[in-house]
């Protein structure tokens, strides 16, 4: 029997804002338990939510970057459930009218593309975390009202490698609009998923099952395949689906049973009556579409198709908004595009992760590392030097004056050279002889010596060919 | 100092004069209500320290003579929070809780100087029409101690009847300011929905409370209207509309304006001196140049459904903060989270409100939230609309406040459908956000009878103006009940 599978993904990304979607306490992490909060948060009696219009801003800028239409009179809902860390005992979200809706994501799977459908996406506020000792437990509201969008995807994606790479692009293509860190490591993106398996030409969905606990998209994955795999055993054998909800155990690569659910949860969804219906309008609209920042999509194909880097180097560029960024400023400072997608994804990528630290936290300025790229190129310094001036880049120094100020100019000259190459021949033949004998690796060894005579400055292509052609004579 | 005879202006004049201080007259005030509240029971909590203080700094700072509220006692409903002093909403879950600020039309009085002398009963969360549903006292009608007050405003009505006040700030989902006012013989205002801002006011009907003043003449209520009115970036649901003073317009009178009587509010069910009064305030319009004709709002029949569908659905959800997690009544000896859940609200709300609790959990439950929450927004939707027609032709709306006087307390509180009905005159303009005023009209066996003026979206001006007009031309409301040595 074959099958195909259906997977749903709801993905939670938290925006960064300054302060919280209905109240003016400040979005911060890390601080005093519920020090971040005021009585709005604490659902004190009395109080009304305001709504944050940074927030509506941030939602129709990812809303566009989703490609999505944006609704122009959304309101909010409220969602109602008893829980310590919901002190309102409603959420307020939206449902009946979220703000963004039938977008789309491209997905690249083994050079197959493939348009994933987004099929709403609404603003709403987090929920604070309860936390429990032996004899108490503890509510923490400072991460109440936090702002969210939650991106539902249609049923597009049919296996656990579009799921990644769906995920892959949402991240990247959020990442790109700023209007969230859309880090998973640190909760501001969260993915549930649900997943059904039927036999090729039934009409109506499998039995779905959810999946939690996932903490990385391999995890997704992994916890797709495994449970892909384990519906389609089931239906072999004649078996049925339940509907559960699933934990994926990271030590096993296997899910685990974590709730049946019977019927659904009803949170008496009704339209929230403190806040008025937004109005949207399209000037606004127009103004935030002409504020996106480039998508990662397009970047890759201008630097694919202009500027001649490999479609890999491309998509590792575009990781994150501030790299691709970067890059482009290198390139407007006139460093070689190449050189400069090496550079990133060498040196500067190995800087990064020795230290620790974002490229935006670092001293090293796309200028700086395309003066750098610029005295490569120009064979002012040698690429053994340009370690060094890396080094001093790090440590934000301005490479052509630390190159002056060491000395460190190449010599590329061969009228200067030659004297030189013709010592270090003389002085060797026995290398000369081997050479002829048709040991190409002597040129190493003569390469070194020249080196050595001129302290590291000597311009190794040149002095290459020069004594190729000494030795050739 | 009892209030029977006096207004704001009079007061001020003499505390202006300073035939009074504000300390003095706050003494006065304190010690009227400590000899008369036995009999009413208007108040659950009258702060005697806060308000001596408060009039001491008054005085301390000086009357300011242009502001008639200056050092003024008044009286707040308890379901508006007020910093340190307590608020219960008279219910049991916020027995002694004490709020730490103050709701945004209690800090507009406070700041034009005020004096806050105590919290008024009501019925617990607003929800009822006699008073009789707080869970700490029943209040007592001034002009029949046997009668119920209405409500839920029922104590701010009363404390202003009954002389202990010379104003009081009520909030109306239903009718909880104009009934009261009606049953105890003085004016109370519900302002067109976004006029008053609700920050601080703990809700029950988000989409229909309104706060508004009781007073015992016309011209008051406009001046306690122009301290509270205006937007609050508080509340998203409070108008940016420019705020006129509500007092330009009391002596204009009524000449040319045109007035409608709604016929369904005249149908059966009606007592009839309630009847005579609205068609005898009709007269009396009439004779003062005003035109009164006949009008149709269809679709009144539906508004006692709609109503108690819509505000027991928002009820139902405004209510579930009062959790015993973070604030308020927490049962003890419970087993885990869901007991206390449980234990804490069985315990804290009493029928009524666990009733409309009910009542709207289901009305928004899945597989009912079409034919009865949606249903009952779409019915909302055409009362509207009917106000609009009628609005296109004329200029304010005549119609009784109450079907009956007050009547005998117990008589109705164990049938909640009787209850539910004396509210059909005054809910649909809470459903359509409209402002309407009860004044006093005339009397049905010794007790007061309100009617009630409805106007269009913020025109609170034109309810004030035929308000005022009528005032002007009768003696009801100068009228007192004969109570606590006033004969």
């Amino acid at each position: 029997m074959n099958f195909e599978t259906t997977i749903g993904l709801e993905v939670h990304v938290e925006l960064k804002t300054n302060s919280k979607i209905f109240s003016p306490s400040p979005v911060e992490f890390g601080d005093e338990p519920n020090s971040n909060t005021n009585v709005i948060d604490w659902g004190y009696p009395g109080v009304l939510p305001t709504t944050n219009k940074g927030v509506v801003h941030d939602g129709i800028m990812a809303g566009l970057a989703l490609h999505a239409q944006i609704e122009r009179h959304p309101h909010f809902d409220r969602k109602n459930y008893f829980y310590p860390d919901n002190p309102k005992a409603y959420q307020i979200t939206q449902s009946e009218t979220p703000i963004a809706h039938d977008g789309w994501v491209e997905i690249d799977v083994d050079g197959k593309k493939k348009k994933i459908g987004i099929a709403e996406m609404h603003i709403e506020e987090d929920a604070g975390k309860n936390s429990h000792a032996s004899e108490y437990s503890y509510v923490d509201l400072n991460r109440q009202g936090t702002p969210l969008i939650e991106i539902v995807s249609k049923p597009d994606i049919s296996s656990p490698d579009e799921a990644y790479a769906y995920l892959e692009q949402l991240r990247q293509v959020i990442q790109f609009t700023g209007v969230s860190d859309v880090k998973m490591e640190q909760g501001s993106m969260r993915v549930d998923v649900n997943i059904s398996v039927r036999p090729v030409g039934q009409q109506e969905y499998g039995t779905k099952t959810e999946l939690k606990n996932l903490n990385s998209f391999t995890y997704v994955k992994k916890g797709l395949a495994f449970e892909e795999a384990r519906h389609q055993r089931v239906l072999m054998s004649g078996g049925k689906i339940a509907q559960e909800t699933r934990r994926f155990d990271e030590s096993t690569g296997q899910t685990i049973l974590m709730r049946t659910k019977e019927g659904s949860d009803d949170y008496r969804y009704f339209p929230e009556p403190d806040l008025p219906v937004l109005n949207i309008s399209q000037d606004w609209i127009d103004e935030i579409q002409s504020e996106l920042p480039e998508a990662p999509a397009k970047r890759r194909e201008r630097y694919v198709n202009e500027l001649g880097i490999t479609d890999y180097d491309a998509m590792v560029i575009t990781q994150t908004k501030e790299m691709s960024d970067f890059f482009d400023k290198m390139i407007a400072a006139g460093a070689d595009a190449k050189l400069a997608a090496n550079y990133l994804q060498g040196d500067v990528n190995a800087y990064m992760n020795d230290n620790q630290v974002e490229l935006q936290d670092t001293k090293i300025t796309p200028e700086h590392l395309a003066t750098m790229i610029k005295l490569i190129s120009d064979g002012t310094i040698s690429s053994k030097m340009a370690k060094k001036v890396f080094k001093a880049i790090t440590n934000g120094e301005e490479p052509k004056k630390f190159v002056e100020d060491k000395g460190m100019v190449q010599l590329s000259d061969p009228a200067k050279l030659q004297p030189i190459v013709d010592e270090v021949v003389a002085a060797n033949p026995q290398s000369v002889e081997d050479f002829h004998n048709g040991k190409d690796r002597v040129i190493g060894f003569l390469v070194g010596q020249i080196m050595k005579q001129t302290h590291g400055k000597a311009n190794p292509q040149v002095i290459n060919k020069m004594l190729k052609d000494s030795m050739s004579k | 100092m009892n209030y029977f005879d006096q207004s704001l202006s009079s007061i001020h004049k003499q505390l202006v004069n300073k035939e009074i201080s504000a300390k003095n007259l706050t003494q006065q005030t304190l010690d009227n209500i400590k000899s008369v509240d036995n009999d009413i029971n208007a108040f659950i909590t009258v702060d005697d320290e806060g308000a001596l203080k408060k009039a001491a700094d008054v005085d301390a700072k000086g009357i300011d003579a242009d502001n008639l509220l200056s050092g003024m006692p008044i009286a707040i409903k308890d379901n508006m929070v007020t910093k340190g002093l307590t608020t219960t909403a008279a219910s049991k879950i916020l027995e002694n809780f004490k709020p730490i600020y103050d709701a945004t039309a209690v800090d507009k009085l406070n700041k034009l100087g005020t004096i806050t002398v105590g919290k008024t009963n009501m019925d617990e969360f607003a929800m009822g029409g006699s008073t009789e549903n707080s869970a700490f006292k029943i209040t007592h009608n001034p002009w029949d101690t046997t009668k119920v007050p209405g409500g839920s405003s029922g104590g701010s009505a009363a404390a202003v009847a009954a002389g202990e006040v010379i104003a009081a700030l009520g909030s109306d989902t239903g009718g909880s300011i104009r009934q009261p006012a009606s049953f105890n013989g003085v004016v109370g205002m519900k302002p067109t929905y976004g006029r008053v801002s609700r920050w601080g006011l703990i809700a029950f009907g988000s989409s229909l409370d309104q706060i508004g003043p009781i007073t015992r003449n016309v011209s008051d209520n406009a001046t306690i209207m122009n301290a509270i009115a205006g937007h609050d970036e508080h509340d998203l649901t409070s108008s940016t509309k420019e705020v006129p003073d509500f007092t330009s317009t009391l002596n204009k009178g009524v000449k040319g304006m045109k007035i409608g009587i709604p016929t369904e509010f005249m149908a059966q069910g009606l007592d009839d001196d309630i009847k005579q009064t609205v068609l005898d305030t009709a007269e009396t319009f009439k004779k003062l140049g005003a035109t009164v004709e006949e009008v149709s709002l269809p679709h009144t029949k539906y508004g006692v459904a709609a109503y108690y569908i819509i505000s027991s659905s928002e009820a139902s959800s405004n209510l579930q903060r009062f959790d015993g997690i973070r604030y308020g009544r927490r049962a003890k000896d419970v087993k885990d989270l869901e007991d206390l859940y449980v234990k804490s609200r069985s315990e804290g709300f009493g029928d009524e409100v666990k009733r409309r609790i009910m009542l709207g959990t289901f009305s928004l439950s899945a597989g009912f939230y079409d034919a009865y929450f949606k249903k009952a927004a779409q019915v909302r939707t055409l009362m509207i609309n009917d106000f609009t027609n009628v609005f296109k032709d004329y200029d304010l709306i005549l119609a009784p406040t109450a079907p009956t006087p007050a009547y005998g307390i117990g008589e109705d509180v164990s049938d909640p459908m009787t209850m539910y009905m004396n509210d059909v005159l005054t809910l649909p303009v809470n459903l359509a956000g409209l402002p309407g005023m009860s004044i006093p009209a005339g009397f049905s066996k010794g007790l007061p009878v309100g009617v009630q003026l409805i106007g269009r979206p913020y025109d609170e001006l034109t309810v004030y103006q035929a308000g005022s007009a009528f005032e002007q031309e009768t003696n009801f409301a100068k009228q007192t009940p004969k109570m606590g040595g006033n004969n």
